[in-house]
């Protein structure tokens, strides 16, 4: 959007989302029930503050650290609050490691549980249908429409966050990267292939 | 309940269509609603099953038809009016006409950093040993509530694996409609394709769901 309607009264401009949105922040807000301006805050933090960048970090560091790695595996929760990400849709972590024998996806079928602490808000993709219902079913399928071809014996598994967990994949290290520093080696850990639709990127 | 939102192994939604680059809003309203739905969710009147509930509860063709913020604001327009913050004259004028009744508390700005750090750990203690053990047969119950459960019904009456014996958790089924959080221990179940699917499965797909106790039977 080039410009924001919302301080601006031109409410035949609007769509019947956008004006039925307005009216209920109009409301509540005469009401005294909610602070427009903490929703100011709350939008800038997951604009700004708060995405997949944070969990790139701790795929970089659970890749440089075997014991950082380690405590990943065993407490994921306290692993990642270690390094300040904590909170809202991130309380119950659990990291789940691919192997040359098993690769991890991430689904909610059910409705759109996603770990916001450590990749932010998650893609409309992640929240519609197709990807919902067909995840656990045909997850291969799925892959091949985010480009990614697994091996035909590779297995497959696939987590339904059907319940208060959080589930983070940690992709497999890329080769040619030996030595590099773990801020480099973020740069590899994309937000999909800490979801399992994608694979972290090849060393350039 | 057996609702729109029930989508594993569902099909005919069409591919995938993953954007690329994809910004966070596609529109400033969807700021906007997602600010709306955080801070009224703060007054702590509903809890997060309730308005996953009311989510559900959007009619099958409404729900298929709304993008997940659109989903949000409507669910949302009905927990206002159910705990009496919001009437049908007040949507209707677009406006605050009728009183509200009081929150427990209001969001302020200054105090949205702290609330996210801390979000809302729902584990809670619970009494006695579990009833299951790491790589236990179970088999998940067949029922079909018509309020609200976290048991998709792809994974009904179906025989897994415990693969993690996890904590007490609040119970969404009670804690939904306001009948208290009776927490129970949570186990994340694993399953073959073949169980779940049958004829052409996926020989080489597990899938697993996370499933409270009184979920699950001994196989």
């Amino acid at each position: 959007m080039s410009h924001d309607h919302h301080h601006h009264d031109h409410d035949n401009e609007l769509d019947p989302m956008a004006a039925r949105v307005r009216a209920l922040e109009t409301i509540l807000t005469r009401k005294g029930l909610i602070d427009p301006a903490a929703i100011d805050v709350i939008v800038d933090t997951y604009e700004t503050k708060i995405g997949p960048r944070n969990g790139a970090r701790v795929v970089a560091r659970a890749w440089s650290d075997p014991g950082f790695a380690d405590w990943l595996k065993r407490d994921a929760t306290a692993a990642i609050a270690s390094l300040g990400y904590t909170g809202r849709q991130g309380e119950h972590m659990q990291a789940v490691f691919n192997t040359d024998e098993t690769h991890n996806l991430v689904v909610c079928t059910l409705c759109s549980c996603y770990p916001w602490s450590v990749l932010g808000l998650p893609p409309v993709w992640y929240k519609a249908p197709p990807y919902r219902s067909r995840a656990v079913i045909d997850p291969r399928g799925v892959l091949e429409e985010f480009g990614v071809t697994l091996p035909k014996d590779k297995k497959i598994r696939v987590w339904d966050s059907t319940a208060e967990l959080r589930y983070l994949v940690v992709p497999q290290r890329p080769g040619g990267t030996d030595g590099w520093s773990a801020e480099k080696l973020a740069d590899l850990v994309t937000r999909d292939s800490m979801i399992g639709t994608g694979l972290a990127r090849e060393a350039a | 309940m057996n609702g729109p939102h029930d989508l594993g192994g569902q099909m005919g939604f069409g591919p995938v269509a993953p954007e690329k680059d994809e910004p966070y809003f596609h529109a400033e309203w969807e700021k906007r609603a997602l600010g709306v739905t955080l801070t009224a969710g703060a007054m702590g009147a509903w809890n997060i099953d309730e308005s996953r509930h009311a989510r559900e509860c959007l009619h099958p063709a409404d729900y298929y038809a709304s993008s997940y913020y659109e989903i949000w604001i409507k669910a949302l327009e009905t927990l206002l009016k159910r705990h009496d913050f919001v009437t049908a004259n007040d949507l209707a004028a677009g406006d605050a006409v009728d009183p509200a009744a009081t929150p427990k508390r209001v969001l302020k700005a200054e105090n949205v950093p702290a609330v996210l750090a801390k979000g809302g750990p729902c584990d809670r203690p619970v009494e006695g040993v579990p009833l299951f053990a790491l790589g236990q047969r179970v088999r998940t119950r067949n029922f079909h509530p018509t309020g609200h459960t976290r048991l998709p019904r792809y994974a009904r009456g179906k025989q897994g694996v415990i693969d993690a014996v996890r904590e007490g958790f609040v119970f969404p089924d009670s804690n939904a409609p306001g009948q208290g959080e009776d927490p129970q221990r949570v186990y994340t179940v694993v399953f073959t394709a073949g169980e779940l699917w049958g004829e052409g499965a996926d020989p080489s797909l597990e899938v697993s769901i996370d499933a409270w106790e009184s979920y699950l039977e001994p196989a």
